[in-house]
């Protein structure tokens, strides 16, 4: 496992500047889809170096409430405050500091594991490149991939590449939608080693799953989206 | 300018490497916009009187339909893979990742052209060639990137994007289009009054509306 004195020194750094014990809260948010509400006056707190796992059924807002929290889609209504930094003010910032692992893998198929990682560190201006791509590749046992296209690879294996790219620019925050599926037991330790990582170095993570034995084991906290409502504990 | 120019050009070395491996843009639209040369030749059966009457009508036809073969790939990549979120999700500014594909689309395009237009060229007996053809194809050309990137990007998101593209272009890019055509003509025609003084003029003020316009619109879409 490689060494998170970078990452915990970023976080300090982070969390000096806003003052907070707070990674994510959001206040009174609201999403409809056309006459659907799909979350309803939802509030969460979630505190550096916790993990939420969050459960629900089909369709109850999960995949939503982190597409909001990755600004990928807008709220209704609500206050999101992610880092330190209210995400309708500033959500380059809020990118910056988030790592997300979708349904998607965000990948280019024609392009290789090292190349695609290439260009997004380069999208995010990290430096040390190359050695950051190295040290991710490792972590997510694909070193030997390294120059393998991403379409030559297998389901499994190009979910790893994607929690890949959503950990190379070491962001303080990770959204993970279900990523344990199609994981064997292997990638599901590699997957638990890196949220036990991120965890112990004070940074923070959300995942949505339908595996309860898998949150209930890996998580600090448990939220439960029911009706458009989160219900935690 | 750098957080503008540095992602601008990685977007666009990784959308040509991409063309570059798996050539599925730039060679059908060749092929489509060489058969296009080809039916018209043979379809119209043009004397050489009436070739300074057409010549600029059917190349300009044949430039704009390429366009929009190409401008129908511009996000249908980034959607199947979804790596459009991917991009969408880095800390880059909307604008960047919309003049990155303009940029992109403009030199397929560009570059379309320059292999066409000799082929054109060929079968129509045009000979006279001028900076002012030149400067049409590169205007043009731009005002057809920017407006086919916003509409690729709206496009792509429906069902039926194939037909919504050129629906939602043509009515648009219609005044360019007939600039781009009267200020070629000129360039073409014998006995043709140059009128690309007042032509150019008139795609470059769409050009520079455009420019402003659709990143706007374009950051408006993402966001919703």
């Amino acid at each position: 496992m490689n060494s998170s004195v970078i990452p915990l020194k970023i976080l300090k750094i982070i969390m000096a500047k806003h003052n907070s014990g707070t990674a994510i809260s959001i206040q009174g948010l609201k999403k409809s889809f056309g006459a659907n509400p799909v979350i309803w006056d939802l509030n969460l707190e979630l505190k550096w170096g916790k993990f939420l796992a969050l459960f629900g059924t089909n369709g109850s807002g999960k995949t939503t409430l982190l597409k909001i929290l990755a600004s990928q889609i807008q709220a209704d209504s609500g206050q999101i405050i992610i880092s330190g930094y209210d995400q309708a003010k500033n959500p380059r910032a809020i990118r910056r500091n988030i790592g997300v692992v979708g349904h998607q893998h965000y990948l280019y198929d024609d392009l290789t594991c090292a190349e695609n990682l290439q260009f997004y560190g380069r999208l995010y201006n990290l430096s040390q490149i190359s050695k950051r791509i190295n040290s991710v590749l490792s972590r997510v046992d694909l070193e030997q991939y390294s120059g393998w296209k991403v379409r030559s690879l297998s389901h499994g294996m190009q979910k790893r590449l994607a929690l890949g790219r959503a950990i190379l620019h070491e962001p303080a925050i990770l959204l993970l939608d279900e990523p344990e599926g199609g994981l064997d037991q292997r990638s599901l330790g590699i997957l638990h080693d890196i949220s036990s990582e991120w965890t112990s170095s004070m940074r923070s993570i959300i995942m949505t799953t339908h595996n309860h034995d898998l949150g209930n084991r890996w998580s600090d906290n448990i939220g439960i989206l029911s009706n458009g409502i989160l219900r935690t504990d | 300018m750098n957080s503008i120019i540095h992602p601008l050009l990685i977007i666009i070395w990784k959308d040509i490497l991409l063309e570059i491996r798996s050539k599925d843009t730039i060679i059908s639209v060749l092929v489509f916009g060489a058969l296009l040369a080809i039916v018209f030749n043979f379809a119209l059966n043009i004397n050489p009187r009436q070739i300074s009457e057409i010549a600029a009508g059917i190349i300009w036809v044949s430039f704009a339909f390429s366009a929009i073969l190409i401008m129908n790939r511009t996000f249908v990549r980034e959607q199947e893979q979804g790596s459009l979120d991917g991009l969408l999700l880095s800390p880059i500014s909307r604008d960047v990742i919309f003049l990155s594909k303009v940029l992109v689309s403009f030199l397929f395009m560009i570059t379309i052209e320059a292999i066409l237009l000799p082929l054109f060229a060929a079968m129509l007996n045009i000979n006279n060639f001028s900076w002012i053809l030149l400067a049409t194809m590169v205007l043009t050309t731009l005002g057809f990137a920017t407006v086919g990137t916003l509409f690729s990007f709206m496009a792509v998101k429906t069902r039926s994007r194939e037909i919504m593209l050129p629906v939602l272009f043509f009515p648009i890019i219609l005044p360019v289009i007939i600039g781009a055509i009267e200020a070629s003509r000129g360039s073409f025609g014998i006995g043709y009054e140059p009128s690309w003084n007042r032509w150019l003029p008139l795609i470059a003020i769409f050009d520079a509306l455009f420019l402003v316009i659709c990143p706007w619109i374009f950051s408006y879409l993402v966001e919703e």
